[in-house]
């Protein structure tokens, strides 16, 4: 179960990509999971079709942060569309441990997810998914 | 250090063999569970004897004529004469299975609540609570016009009294709804006192006693309380059974909570009467084989002996408390032994609760991680959260050393 704590998880923790708020920004959402208290917040730029820049901050425990960080990673410069339909999997097996047996870490890994969907929808209209529907109740 | 130098009158051995659980491995290890604050294990008393009842007595209570409905109503009220005996109440009258001990609390928040305040009252709770003796509170305040004031905290989390007075310049209290035993810190918090000046002020004491009745042996009388809720999953029972105590004659007065079968004396069009107590606040077909199991749960208690059971609880914490004080980066919250149950939350400063709860679980120690139902009291300590260990009859030192060298993984994996 400490494999959960890989190098890599522990890197983005202490060393998170992309962190701090955009002042304006395009898109905005912020989402917490109750279980852990993980909170985060993303902003956003568009230039074009594209998310040309993006920023997290938040609090929680490692494996929330660290996805959150490796899901700034994935985003930047793809376009709005292809965020859009950015699929868990792509985030998780970025995340790369094994979380399938553990639901409750497995809202932590996702949060940011669900947040970048949230600010997505809310800025450009693009239809929130289904699976990410408990977030806008949020 | 093995548990057969723990200086108490407990022989652990012999209570871990009672428990099936402890036969597992986790990680390979034998499971260190530091966790029964959230729900305990369950001795083979309890698992066996209801093994049993389903098998020999089981059917429906109160209604069935054949013989195996006598058993099972035998069953189930023998449950409740258990518990009368152990929380030293006058009669079976006023104990009321429920499902568990939120739904023990929001019985009173809503059949009493909902009905007799208003405007210019006072509904009074703790920063302390665990959600299921605040939210209710609050809730039925906000229903009826009330005011809803939370009495506050120290530094060490010890309730701070003279905020009472404050508090009574908002209007008439009439209630005040406090745990015994915090589940977030461990305090134990001077219920006798409280309830007290309630009374001088004719307000209603609702005791939650969910973390002190599986540990402490209690008597609602001297609590001087006017009801006291408990859950059974946290005393070796079953889950799926709770206990409301209340005094005969509030209950009595009292409107009815859930509405059905079982708590009617008799329906026609145009009036339904209400069943005599308990019943009229056990609606539908109850929790049958989870209060018996409770009742078994209640033998093997009073069996080791509730004072025993504090004492054994009492000298876990106080070998927590020095061994963590000695830890890298962890600080305790909460009052010292003295005025603590067997609960032990801490943070260290490397690495969020969830995350030391989880390598934790690599070394096979349980633990749980997370605000414990009690944002408020998170909220007062400036944190969202602890990791927090909980004590029970069966643990040992042993568990205490395990939960050290957890945390000195956390260090080398955080630090
Ligand atoms: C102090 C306290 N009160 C109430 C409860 C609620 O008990 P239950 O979850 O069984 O309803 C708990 C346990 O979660 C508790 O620790």
């Amino acid at each position: 179960m400490s494999d959960l704590y890989r190098e890599l998880i522990l890197d983005h923790y202490k060393n998170p990509r992309n962190h701090g708020e955009l002042d304006p920004c395009d898109a905005h959402a912020q989402g917490q999971n109750p279980l852990c208290g993980d909170d985060v917040s993303i902003t956003m730029n568009f230039s074009g079709d594209d998310v040309s820049e993006i920023r997290f901050t938040g609090r929680g425990c490692a494996i929330s942060q660290a996805a959150a960080s490796m899901l700034m990673e994935l985003v930047e410069g793809k376009t709005v569309a292809e965020v859009a339909e950015l699929p868990k999997e792509e985030l998780l097996d970025e995340i790369g441990v094994p979380l399938a047996k553990n639901p409750a870490r497995l809202k932590c890994a996702l949060l940011s997810l669900g947040v970048v969907k949230l600010a997505l929808h809310r800025a450009r209209g693009t239809a929130l998914p289904e699976e990410w529907a408990g977030f806008e109740e949020r | 250090m093995s548990s057969l130098t723990t200086p108490t009158a407990l022989d652990v051995p012999r209570i871990r063999a009672d428990f099936p659980v402890f036969e597992e491995r986790f990680n390979g290890r034998e499971l260190a569970f530091l966790d029964s604050a959230n729900s305990s294990q369950k001795p083979r008393h309890v698992l066996e004897g209801l093994t049993e009842f389903y098998e020999h007595s089981y059917s429906n209570v109160h209604r069935a004529v054949y013989e195996l409905g006598e058993r099972a109503t035998a069953a189930y009220e023998g449950a409740r004469e258990k518990v009368r005996v152990l929380l030293g109440a006058d009669s079976t009258r006023e104990i009321v299975f429920t499902r568990n001990g939120t739904e023990a609390l929001n019985l009173v928040a809503y059949a009493w609540g909902l009905s007799e305040l208003g405007p210019g009252d006072v509904v009074v709770s703790t920063v302390l609570e665990h959600h299921s003796n605040f939210v209710p509170w609050q809730y039925v305040a906000k229903r009826s016009g009330a005011e809803f004031a939370m009495l506050g905290a120290d530094a060490a989390g010890e309730l701070d009294l003279e905020q009472l007075d404050e508090i009574e310049r908002r209007g008439r209290i009439r209630l005040v709804a406090l745990g015994l035993i915090s589940n977030s810190i461990g305090t134990v918090n001077p219920v006798e006192e409280v309830a007290a000046w309630a009374r001088e002020r004719e307000a209603l004491t609702v005791v939650d006693a969910c973390q002190a009745a599986p540990h402490r042996q209690l008597d609602v009388a001297t609590l001087g309380a006017d009801f006291v809720a408990l859950t059974g999953h946290k005393m070796l029972g079953p889950s799926g059974i709770g206990v409301l105590w209340g005094r005969q004659e509030l209950l009595s007065a009292m409107e009815p909570f859930n509405l059905g079968g079982e708590m009617i004396r008799s329906v026609s069009e145009r009036e339904t009467t209400w069943n005599e107590l308990p019943n009229k606040f056990e609606a539908g077909t109850p929790p049958i084989a989870q209060a018996y199991g409770l009742g078994l749960a209640v033998d093997y208690l009073t069996n080791v002996g509730l004072d025993r059971i504090e004492a054994h609880e009492h000298d876990l914490t106080v070998y927590a408390m020095e061994q963590l004080a000695t830890a890298e980066g962890v600080s305790v919250l909460g009052p010292p032994p003295e005025r603590r149950g067997g609960i032990v939350s801490f943070t260290i400063d490397c690495a969020h609760p969830h995350d030391v709860a989880q390598i934790l679980d690599s070394h096979g120690v349980a633990v749980r991680a997370g605000h414990h139902c009690t944002q408020p009291a998170m909220e007062h300590f400036g944190i969202p959260a602890t990791t927090r260990a909980s004590f029970y009859l069966y643990n040992t030192r042993e568990d205490v050393d395990r939960l050290l060298e957890g945390l000195a993984g956390v260090r080398a994996t955080f630090g």
